[in-house]
């Protein structure tokens, strides 16, 4: 695949598809499956602008009036807790770890791909290995160290397990990416006599700037979303965004609207950021085997 | 992990051939691999050995007096225990039917927004929503917002096709475990969806018109070209799928608590751990998860293997 990617010959289909004789009927089909995976998003985002009361009616109100009460809700201006520092904490475990994840993974990458070691696929099995050990088979020694070190509910203890959580991914990512770039650039660097700190930091991260976005933007959602370490490991002062938004339901019972909007302000980065880097989505996903 | 056979290697990459940059010796080439490689290990094979040396420990955190070495004992439990054996049979339902559910999905809507027709773009980004919201808050919305039978939209959108004497199902109590799949397939569609959909954008042209202009049908085109080039896109989404969803612990966790037969290993462990504080039955639980995990790694890194075998050129 990658070998063919380079070629010209490959490029065209992305620009047309041609259109066939059942083309407006299965494009109408794909606008309705397209809105039907949609509903429940939109459902969620409506639910939160409306009242609780309108919320929780059957059938449901579509046309009920609109109102900021949900998230005026969250955000704490009536109740108590504030979802700031959870907030915080979410953005800041996803983006140090993800900044950390990008320093290891591009020189392994590297060493992986344009200059290989022996048995490169053997180590890029073992990176792909550690994601098929079930996070749960280590969470306690993880709990109990962290425990030691005083360390539990602490982010810096979050930001190494979801670096640990998307390094293999961002490897394998970066792998692919880097194989992409020209030999004939890295040769002339060579050349001229770049030591490997040069060679990255001037030639491979410039050219492959899309695939550490791609590999960045994967990260970092998997850490904004990440759960169970997250549950398990932090308490007060280091709780998530995610776990904020599941204490908020359990602790004050059930109302549709608040939840809807607080599930609609914790998900709006990563929404925001996915739906602005489709097209990285993609790339980043099938793992840069695709450009 | 480290216990996985890689499958047979093809032999060690040819090396590169300018002389200029093979001066340096092998630890030149290993260095920039080491700081990963050794933050990994320490991170997820150090932990697991400490998993390993718990389970064979009596440990129960509410009882710090009678810790001590169990032997087997805590493995005993672990197999004779019904409700750890029926969550590995959970484990694998919910896994087997979320990916295959999701991967066939996924490929009939990517085939779909692969045609050329007004407002591709937009179709595409409502369909990659679902995997952009936060799962948590994904599990939710479908047990409160959806599921819910007094005022969920499914039972709403009931009410208003069939009037106010509409069946109104409870969802989650009458079909726990096809609820938490129902909510998993719809995120992990979209997921699916990209990676195949990145698949047939690269299929070469070329192929197709030529089959075209000899006459073969779509069906024969979809058989013979575009399966065979989508085979490593589809085992792709099979193995990342399948590694995300074994593992899943929100979804279980929030729609059904683990109840009504939904408790997975990940969940199950999770309470022994937590709610039970039995250290090491949990430990041993977790170790016969990562001998199931190997089993089935090792069958799959055989498939992954297959996304090598075109990059051999390069390396």
């Amino acid at each position: 695949m990658t070998a063919a990617v380079a070629t010209p010959t490959a490029k065209p289909t992305k620009a047309g598809p041609k259109r066939s004789k059942g083309a407006p009927l299965l494009g109408l089909v794909a606008w309705i499956v397209g809105i039907l995976f949609f509903l429940p998003v939109a459902w969620m985002v409506l639910t939160a602008f409306h009242s609780e009361q309108d919320a929780a009616t059957n059938p449901p109100s579509l046309a009920a009036p609109l109102t900021l009460d949900g998230f005026r809700e969250f955000f704490g201006a009536t109740s108590g807790a504030s979802p700031w520092p959870p907030l915080i904490n979410s953005a800041m475990a996803s983006i140090v770890s993800t900044l950390i994840v990008l320093a290891l993974a591009i020189p392994a990458a590297y060493a992986l791909s344009i200059r290989p070691v022996r048995k490169w696929t053997d180590v890029m099995f073992f990176f792909l290995s550690t994601k098929m050990l079930p996070a749960v088979a280590g969470l306690l020694p993880i709990y109990l160290i962290a425990q030691k070190a005083g360390m539990l509910d602490n982010v810096w203890t979050l930001v190494i397990l979801y670096t640990s959580m998307n390094l293999p991914i961002a490897v394998w990512m970066m792998r692919s990416f880097l194989a992409e770039v020209p030999v004939e650039i890295l040769e002339a660097a060579a050349i001229d006599g770049a030591g490997l700190i040069t060679v990255l930091r001037r030639v491979i991260v410039p050219v492959a700037m899309p695939g550490i976005a791609a590999t960045s933007l994967i990260c970092f959602i998997f850490s904004w979303n990440e759960m169970l370490f997250a549950r398990v490991l932090t308490g007060v002062v280091a709780q998530t965004a995610p776990v904020f938004l599941t204490s908020f339901v359990t602790s004050q019972g059930l109302f549709l609207a608040k939840v809807c909007a607080a599930a609609t302000a914790i998900s709006l980065p990563v929404l925001a950021a996915g739906f602005a880097a489709q097209d990285k989505l993609v790339q980043g996903l099938s793992l840069g085997a695709v450009k | 992990m480290t216990a996985i056979a890689p499958p047979a290697q093809k032999p060690a990459s040819p090396e590169r051939k300018p002389t200029a940059m093979r001066r340096t010796g092998d630890w030149a080439r290993r260095a920039p691999l080491l700081p990963a490689l050794v933050f990994l290990i320490i991170v997820t094979q150090l932990p697991f050995v400490a998993t390993l040396v718990i389970s064979f420990m009596d440990w129960n955190s509410l009882y710090p007096d009678d810790r001590g070495f169990a032997g087997v004992g805590n493995y005993a439990d672990v197999f004779t225990d019904a409700t750890l054996r029926k969550s590995v049979i959970t484990t694998i339902v919910l896994t087997v039917a979320v990916v295959l559910i999701s991967l066939l999905l996924g490929l009939a809507i990517a085939l779909l927004l692969n045609r050329a027709f007004r407002g591709r773009g937009i179709v595409r980004t409502l369909m990659i929503a679902p995997f952009l919201v936060v799962p948590v808050a994904a599990a939710l919305l479908w047990k409160h917002a959806l599921f819910n039978p007094e005022y969920g939209l499914f039972n709403g959108i009931l009410t208003w096709l069939f009037g106010p004497d509409a069946p109104q199902p409870d969802w989650i109590t009458e079909a726990p475990l096809w609820s938490v799949i129902a909510s998993l397939v719809w995120q992990w569609t979209p997921f699916m969806m990209l990676i195949l959909l990145a698949g047939l954008q690269s299929q070469p042209l070329d192929a197709l018109e030529a089959a075209k202009v000899d006459g073969a049908t779509p069906v024969q085109m979809f058989r013979f070209l575009t399966l065979p080039h989508m085979r490593r896109y589809l085992e792709l989404g099979a193995l990342l799928g399948s590694i995300y969803i074994v593992q899943n612990f929100d979804a279980v966790f929030t729609l059904t608590s683990g109840g009504l037969g939904t408790a997975n290993l990940p969940y199950t462990i999770y309470t022994t751990f937590y709610q039970a504080h039995d250290y090491g039955r949990a430990s041993a639980a977790g170790v016969v998860v990562v001998i199931g995990t190997i089993a089935i790694a090792t069958f799959a890194l055989r498939v992954v293997s297959s996304l090598f075998q075109e990059e051999e050129g390069r390396a």
